[in-house]
Order: structure tokens, then sequence, then C-alpha cells
């Protein structure tokens, strides 16, 4: 067999994949939150919609995205292979099973915080990437609506007002629990993901891994605490103060 | 020395003979010395047993200290026991309460099939030891002791990962039944040792391929493995497994 198969689809190369598409969402997932927290401000969505209009139309930003959708299937397909393969690896269950001290409750459900974190992303990506790309916009009466903006230059910038789209999502009471659960799910899943991931490149020394311990504790309950604070503020009316006017890029 | 004795219920796991599919028996044991061993503990129930023309428990076990790693099953859910850093040879009835009822099963894995009661088969292990766990030296005279120098901390630390006996406990305790502990141990051990290096890029790849051929599942880094393996081997040798298979794959001509 190819080195590079045989590499690719043994269990080391197999997990060299979970833990380098999962760093590269670690990655997007910063990108994502710093575009989304401009839905905080009190603009009535003019920032909002005009970065929004900006990353539908820019070729560079286009070309990451399919990257983006590769990974995301890969990681989560390749994810659901290595359960099913350790599922099969086992058998026989115990009949007494006591936790092993120091483990952690996400780490023996990686592929359930997963699953939750897939079945987020379709309803998420039907919601807005779908209408935002497939659906027509304008459409009056599902709520889809253009809006030209006067920029700083005097030009005028016509937008789809993704904000409004989001606004009315927000308003909803399920879908606010459906995205403050997913964010527990992620949190937890990168409670456990964001250290492992070292450990399997191999990047394991006293001298830094505590470090990156840390740095994954905090990015687990901090960047998911932050997606939530969206719909949370939506469905609560609220949004950041007039003096801050946060700008992402 | 009259020490303390304890009442004990035993639900073990039996298979073969009677019980072809397999099925829990609960024996009761009175008056079991507290400074028993735990083995010991079974060779009272099996003298028990016997006397009433039973077939006894079949349980592995050879050296009773510690050392030979074959003492493997599966006591209240932990692999050889509640005793942390212990071999079930080494575990005593003080560990356990009055009146207690400890459930001991197999080690569980597929690729450790049970071969009778709480014996299972794990020449799986044998044969990633064959794939590469050795180093290709002839015999002769005896080396000087100075001849191949290594610095203390450098054989400290492959002594540390030597001390893995390959009892199974590792996969036993795995929620996935992966064998990384166990083969990076291994690994670990003659990649950091002078006369182990030479064969290390080779060596590395033969032993986890062959890890993937016995069946073994994948790791998920949930590190149960260190937490019931007996010799506290770290997982630290996972991570140095990891590398030093990627940089054989990536950096040598060397094919497992
Ligand atoms: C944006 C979302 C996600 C991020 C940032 C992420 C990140 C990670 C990271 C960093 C790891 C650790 C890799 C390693 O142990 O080396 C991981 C593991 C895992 N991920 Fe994700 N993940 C995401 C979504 C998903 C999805 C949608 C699934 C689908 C089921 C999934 C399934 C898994 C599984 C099963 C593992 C454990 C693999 C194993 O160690 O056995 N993840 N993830
Ligand atoms: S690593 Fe520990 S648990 Fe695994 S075989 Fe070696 S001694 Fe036993
Ligand atoms: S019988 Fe040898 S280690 Fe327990």
């Amino acid at each position: 067999m190819n080195w590079f198969v045989r590499l690719l689809t043994s269990s080391l190369g197999r997990k060299l994949i979970m833990s380098l598409t999962g760093l590269f969402l670690i990655t997007f997932l910063l990108v994502h939150l710093g575009g989304n927290l401009q839905l905080l401000n009190n603009d009535e969505g003019k920032s909002f919609n005009l970065y929004a209009k900006m990353m539908t139309t820019n070729p560079i930003i286009k070309i990451t995205s399919y990257g983006l959708y590769f990974f995301i299937l890969l990681h989560a397909v390749q994810g659901l292979l290595i359960w099913n393969k350790n599922r099969v690896a086992t058998g026989t269950k115990y009949a007494v099973k006591k936790k092993s001290p120091g483990t952690t409750w996400a780490s023996n459900n990686m592929a359930l915080l997963g699953t939750i974190v897939l079945v987020f992303l379709g309803i998420h990506m039907g919601d807005f990437w779908f209408a935002m790309k497939y659906q027509t916009w304008p459409d009056a009466e599902a709520g889809r609506e253009l809006i030209k903006y006067t920029l700083d230059d005097g030009t005028i910038s016509e937008a789809k007002n993704l904000y409004g789209k989001v606004n009315w999502s927000f308003s909803q009471a399920w879908i606010v629990i459906v995205y403050l659960v997913s964010m527990i799910g992620l949190g937890f899943h990168l409670w456990h993901g964001f250290e492992s991931a070292f450990q399997t490149l191999g990047l394991n020394h006293k001298k830094y891994t505590p470090f990156i311990r840390l740095v994954g504790k905090i990015y687990s309950v901090l960047i998911p605490a932050l997606f939530a604070l969206i719909p949370i503020m939506y469905f609560l009316g609220m949004r950041f103060p007039d003096w801050l006017v946060f700008h992402f890029i | 020395m009259a020490g303390k004795t304890i009442n004990i219920k035993v639900k073990v796991w039996r298979q073969g003979g009677k019980y072809p599919k397999g099925q829990f028996e609960t024996y009761d044991l009175k008056d079991v010395g507290t400074d028993m061993s735990f083995l010991e503990m079974f060779d009272v129930l099996n003298e028990q047993l016997v006397s009433k023309k039973e077939m006894p428990v079949a349980f592995e076990h050879d050296c009773r200290e510690g050392i030979c790693g074959t003492c493997s099953m599966v006591i209240d859910g932990q692999p050889h026991g509640p005793m942390k850093g212990t071999t079930t040879c080494q575990l005593h009835m003080r560990s356990f309460k009055d009146g207690a009822t400890i459930t001991v099963e197999p080690f569980r894995a597929k690729s450790f099939p049970v071969i009778r009661d709480l014996v299972v088969d794990r020449s799986s292990f044998d044969a990633i030891i064959q794939a590469g766990g050795y180093i290709s030296v002839n015999t002769g005279q005896a080396q000087d002791a100075n001849a191949i120098p290594i610095e203390k901390d450098t054989s400290e630390k492959a002594f540390d990962a030597a001390t893995c006996i390959g009892c199974g406990a590792c996969v036993a305790a795995c929620p996935n039944s992966a064998a990384m502990l166990f083969t990076s141990a291994k690994v670990s051990h003659l990649a950091t040792m002078p006369q182990g290096k030479v064969e290390s890029q080779k060596r590395v790849q033969a032993m986890v391929n062959q890890m993937d051929k016995e069946g073994f599942g994948m790791c998920s880094n949930i590190k149960a493995c260190e937490a019931e393996c007996p010799k506290e081997i770290s997982t630290d040798n996972i991570a140095l497994m990891n590398r030093e298979y990627l940089a054989s794959v990536l950096g040598s001509d060397k094919e497992g």
C-alpha cells in the first residue's frame, strides 16, 4: 500500500486527521465569533449586514469556505467512523464499571457531543447560511429585505438584511434553547478536544502542556459563552451600549 | 498473630464447561483473613468448590509479586481492583469491607477473547511485541557497562517505560479498548535507549500496524489507562509514540 494511504488509514493517522481538522475548526470559530459579535452593535444591523455581504462576495473567503465545509465533514465523518470502530473493538460491556480517577465525562462522550454540534450545524446552516445563499432576496412575506447603506466614503451599498432574519429567529424561544444547549455541547467537546488535539500531535511536554491545558479550558468556556450571548441578548432585546461599537476586520 | 477477618460475597464471571454462554455466580466466603491477597482469597474459594466437586474458578497467576502481569481481572469495575498502582496479586482483602459483594469479571476487549472464567487470551500483545518490540544484537560476551553511554535522566525515562509488565489493564480500562499505553511503553522504552534507537523508525511503524491489525481501538486521550495501570505508565509515552510514528512515516524510508 502507498505510504500516504497507509498513514491516513492507520489508527494514528486517523486521529491525526481529527486533531488537525479540529484545530482548524477551533481557529475558524474565533473568526466566526468575531464577525457575529457585530450583531450586538446597537446600529440596527448595519455593521453586521455589510460584513455579511463582504463574506459572501469576497473570492478569497469563498475559497476558504469550501475548505471549511470539507474539513467539518471530514472531522464529523471520521469522528463517527472512529466511534464505531471503537465500539466494535470493545465488545462485551462490563457489568460494573467504575469511572477511572482523573478522566473527564467529556472525554468519554466526544461522539455524543460532536453529534450535538453536528445537529446544531444542520439547523444553524439551514436557518442562516441557506437563507443567505439560496433563497430569493427580497421576499417581503418571509421577512427577507434588502437595505441600502451609505458608506463612509459616500457610496451606496445594498445588502441583504440578515440581521433582520437573525432578529426574527432569536425571538423564538425554542431556537434560543437549541443554541444554548448546542453551545454547552460545544464547550464540553472542546473541554477535552482542545488539549487532546495536542496530545494526538505528540505535542506533550511539561514545559508547555500546562499552558495548553489552561488555554483550552479558557477557550472551551469563553468562546461558546460568547456565542451563546448573542441569542440570549436578542431574546431579551438587549444590545451593546452605544459607546461600544465592535468592528471586525 | 490472629488478624481480622471479614465475610464477603464474591460474584464471579463463569464461562466455559457448565456455563457455555457465560454468567455470574455468587459465592459466600466466611472468615476471610484481611491479610490474604486477593488471589489467596480465590485459592480458598476454589478449595471449597473442589471439595463440593465443582469446577474451580479459572484465573491466571504466576509470580504473585506484581512483576509478571498475568493476574488479570476486573474487580468492582477496576482492572486489578481499587488500589492504585497495584496488581491483583498485590491487592489484599483489607481493601474490602465486611459484608461486601465483590464483582469480578474478565478483562473485556474484542482482542482479548475469554478462554475460561477470568482467563483471557492476550496473544494479541505477543503479536505486537513480535512485530518490533526487540533489538537485533548478536549475543556474545557481556559488554563493558560503560561502553554505550546514556544520560541518567534518559535512562530513568527508559526504565519508567520498561516497567510495563504487559498485563493488559490499559486495554481493559480503556472505553475504546485501545492498546496505546502498552504499545507506546514498549516503543518509548526502546526508542529512548541507545541500543534500541537503531531500529526505532522501523519498529514504531511495525508495532502500530500490528496493533491496528489485532483490532484494538483508537486513542481518544481519555487516560483511563494511565489511571488504572498497575505500573503507573504515563500517557506521555503515547505522545512520544505519536511523534515517533509521524517522524518515521514522513521522515524516513522505513516501512513497518
Ligand atoms: C466546530 C465544531 C468542532 C470543533 C471545533 C471540534 C474540535 C475537536 C477537537 C479539537 C477534537 C480533538 C481531536 C483529538 O483528539 O486529537 C475533536 C474530537 C472529536 N470530534 Fe470534534 N469538533 C467539532 C465538531 C465535531 C462534529 C460536528 C463531530 C461529529 C460527530 C465531531 C466529532 C468528534 C469526535 C467523535 C471526536 C473524538 C475523536 C477521538 O478522539 O476518538 N466533532 N473535535
Ligand atoms: S501499560 Fe500498564 S496497564 Fe498497560 S500492559 Fe503495561 S503495565 Fe499493564
Ligand atoms: S501474578 Fe504476577 S503480577 Fe500478579
